[in-house]
């Protein structure tokens, strides 16, 4: 089955920002991806987007479609209709027409200390740590996060207040203080308890309804809200 | 024009790069490490590897060096370089636990020890895994790791455009910086490529579209030969119409293939391994299938059954999720009801930048580790599992090597000459050139003609035409005209140097083809249809030359595993 579809996309070529559509005829099953590579292939060699791995995995090609961030990979064009307006997403800046400056979005994700802390740690002698698969279970889920960059986008939290570190940061500092071979999760309590943490968030959950990967950033940031309590109320008393 | 000096400078930050920078720095605290790449790190074609890494764990419950090795170099239909086996095979399972360490959520037994699954041409269940997003686990947390490593620079989003030798030295690297469109000059003692295969020469592929080659191409034009190009490995289950991976542990797990008559055919070609045979029997065996008329007809022409459907819906959740969720959402199939439509796909580069087994190549302070590497461990065909385990393993060995290396060394510069004659060579000539060819054209004619001439089964009348066609290619790719004409963030401008880098390399994987007159491993020729041991028990390297690739050879290296008969 073939149609003729209407790709409305938001432009921005370093001094203007217009709105550009371009007609095509796309067949069932192509994603929207598909149809940004046909354009960019045919019709206007200069459309700039991102993306690579093009099966949801890489986290490189989120965009705005219909007002709403989803993968371009992952996304049919027929799911969505004959018209399909498209926009880099929001909360970050603008570079180049989808593309946007993820730098901040990344640096954020570095200042929640995102790896696992152990006081053991010896890189010549590693030592196979013990997991079960219900201690796997606990934080797996979580581990999921592709960074593309929806939650952030989706955020009103994050739109109102630039250094609020987001969903996805908070998220990444959830998975590893969840993780039972973990011992940094004092460290990582520290970090996203100040201003521009956890109570930041205004939890409308806007960031669980996009996320491509459903992993639940909202959940994560409530979990990380308690044992960011906890870790208060126990530092007065320390 | 902007220059950064830095020690090592490691481009590519996929699984081997980000080992690479992990090693260095683990090595040496004081060396400086920029760390380069053309996407964020964490948007790598790793991380679509599916499904696991090989490592020996369990001696206690009968794996064995031994049997690794063993494996590696049968499953490489005895191209591999027995020494770099040997030594690979010990040092992958500490690999394993570091990662274990840094945070991997591998999957667990029910004991709470790391479990491993059956993979093709492994003969024990040897195959270390996280969920069926092996890979996508492995580099988020190396990415995690490299974070706590002050002397590791990023550079994200900065596409190499060439590399600078002196004297058979390297000393450094230019890259434009996507963001500003600036060309950007890396100053380096020592020089690591970590760039990944060349998958994207061909249409139906499991390869991300960042896969361009770049690294491959960028060191062959600066005169280093790549090893081995001619064998490309297809994998048996690209899911169609898109070619993304079906993992091979969808066997592993106890998969079928099926053919339209509801016959695990795999019987008359692999009666001892059936399903689990190597990638390059499996993939031979259904293309006959399809060729023979036993394969399913459907709207994207022939295909073989993947089916699950017996495995259950909790087995294919908890092991396969990801597959479940890709077949769905680009398949519309869901494959615990019915099976998955599947053929053979382009999916992995054996060849490579020639190193030693130390990761060096014939330049001095150049290393090369991963993918991008022909170092040489899989030979003519590599085993499922153990390309994951290549990048940890060679990745650190390239770090720490490289560390060794700049002790004592002086920056050579890059001189004034040199940086201008880039620019215009990029700016001026490249982009600044008026033509009739769409870049993009001659990409989609290249794919086609890789997929039709260089494919599973290759015969010399075919191949010439392949070859004709790819020098055709060439000539009109002088005459291709970039629309955007804008610097910062130009996609079109770096499109349009992957898709020369890619004719660069689609002529060596062509010319190597054809002047190999036996099968071996991935390489099957109709004309010449036996393994000629006699002759070809070498490697091919192919050197860059204007009129196209010269060809020399060098033996294998044999250590204690003589070549037998290949049966599965």
């Amino acid at each position: 089955m073939e149609r003729e579809v209407i790709f409305r996309i938001r432009r921005f070529d370093g001094e203007k920002t217009y709105w550009q559509d371009f007609r095509f005829t796309a067949r069932k099953g192509m994603t929207v991806l598909e149809g940004l590579y046909f354009i960019k292939e045919n019709l206007d060699g200069s459309l700039a987007f991102r993306a690579s791995c093009r099966m949801g995995v890489c986290g490189s090609c989120a965009v705005k479609i219909n007002g709403r961030p989803r993968l371009a990979c992952e996304t049919q064009i027929f799911d969505i209709g004959s018209t399909l307006e498209i926009e880099p997403l929001d909360n970050m800046p603008v570079l180049k027409d989808l593309i946007v400056d993820m730098d901040g979005f990344f640096r954020k994700h570095e200042a929640v200390k995102p790896y696992l802390i152990r006081r053991d740690d010896d890189y010549e002698n590693p030592k196979e740590l013990l997991q079960t698969p219900e201690e796997l279970h606990a934080y797996y889920d979580f581990s999921l996060c592709i960074k593309c960059g929806a939650c952030y986008s989706a955020c009103p939290a994050s739109a109102t207040r630039s250094d609020y570190l987001g969903p996805a940061a908070i998220t990444a500092a959830y998975r590893f203080c969840a993780d039972s071979r973990d011992e940094g999760r004092e460290d990582r309590l520290n970090l996203v308890s100040g201003s521009d943490g956890v109570w930041r968030c205004h939890f409308n959950a806007e960031c669980s309804e996009v996320c491509p990967k459903s992993i639940e950033p909202a959940k994560a940031v409530q979990r990380m809200r308690l044992m960011s309590a906890i870790h208060m109320i126990k530092s007065i008393f320390r | 024009m902007e220059v950064i000096k830095s020690d090592i400078v490691i481009i590519g930050a996929g699984l081997a790069g980000l080992r690479a920078a992990i090693a260095a720095a683990e090595k040496s605290r004081e060396v400086s490490i920029a760390l380069i790449s053309k996407t964020y790190p964490i948007r790598c074609h790793s991380v679509c590897a599916e499904g696991g890494t090989a490592a020996v764990l369990r001696e206690d419950e009968g794996d064995s060096f031994d049997l690794h090795g063993w494996d590696t170099v049968k499953g490489a239909d005895f191209l591999a370089d027995q020494d770099a086996v040997e030594f690979f095979v010990r040092e992958i399972p500490k690999e394993i636990l570091r990662l274990d360490n840094w945070g991997c959520p591998w999957s667990r037994r029910e004991d709470g020890k790391i479990a491993q699954r059956a993979f093709g041409g492994q003969s024990f269940n040897r195959t270390v895994f996280a969920a069926d997003r092996t890979g996508f686990h492995e580099v988020h947390t190396l990415y995690e790791r490299s974070l706590m490593y002050p002397n590791i620079t990023r550079y994200d989003e900065y596409f190499v455009t060439n590399l600078f030798i002196e004297d058979n030295a390297v000393k450094g690297v230019s890259a434009i910086h996507l963001k500003t469109g600036d060309l950007v000059f890396f100053n380096a003692k020592a020089v690591i490529l970590a760039t990944g295969g060349a998958g994207r020469l061909y249409g139906f592929t499991t390869y991300s579209h960042q896969v361009t080659g770049d690294g491959l191409a960028i060191a062959y034009r600066a005169g280093v030969p790549l090893k081995d190009m001619e064998f490309v490995q297809f994998h048996p289950t690209g899911l169609i119409p898109s070619g993304i991976l079906m993992t091979e542990a969808c066997r592993g797990e106890g998969g079928y293939l099926r053919n339209r008559n509801g016959e695990r055919f795999m019987e008359k070609y692999a009666p001892e391994r059936m399903e689990l045979a190597p990638r390059d029997v499996v993939a031979r065996a259904m293309w006959t299938e399809i060729i023979e008329g036993r394969g399913f007809e459907g709207p994207y022409g022939p295909y073989i059954a993947l089916d699950l459907t017996h495995l259950g819906e909790e087995k294919i959740e908890e092991r396969l999720p990801l597959i479940r969720d890709a077949a769905r959402k680009f398949a519309g199939i869901d494959p615990v009801e019915e099976p998955i439509p599947v053929k053979p796909v382009a999916h992995y580069t054996m060849g490579g930048i020639h190193t030693n087994m130390w990761t060096e190549t014939p330049v001095k302070g150049l290393y090369a580790a991963g993918e991008v590497a022909a170092v040489s461990i899989h030979g003519a065909n590599r085993l499922g599992s153990n390309s994951t385990a290549e990048c940890l393993v060679f990745g650190r060995v390239a770090g720490e090597k490289a560390v060794e290396f700049v002790q004592g060394k002086r920056f050579s510069e890059i001189t004034r000459e040199e940086m201008l004659a880039e620019e215009k060579r990029l700016f001026d000539e490249f982009l600044g050139r008026s033509g009739d060819e769409n870049p993009y054209e001659i990409k989609k004619e290249l794919n086609e003609a890789m997929d039709r001439y260089f494919w599973i089964f290759r015969t010399g009348e075919e191949m010439k035409k392949g070859i004709k066609k790819i020098q055709e290619l060439k000539r009109r790719y002088e005459n291709i005209e970039i629309v955007d004409k804008k610097r910062g963030f130009n996609t079109d401008l770096m499109q349009a140097m992957e898709i020369g880098f890619m004719l660069d390399l689609a002529e060596t994987v062509a010319v190597g083809a054809y002047a190999r007159t036996e099968s071996r491993g991935a390489h099957y020729r109709l004309d010449y249809p036996k393994r000629d041991d006699e002759n070809w028990l070498k490697h091919t390297l192919a050197y860059y030359a204007p009129e196209g690739p010269k060809l020399e050879y060098i033996p294998v290296t044999i250590t204690k595993w003589q070549p037998v008969e290949r049966k599965y």
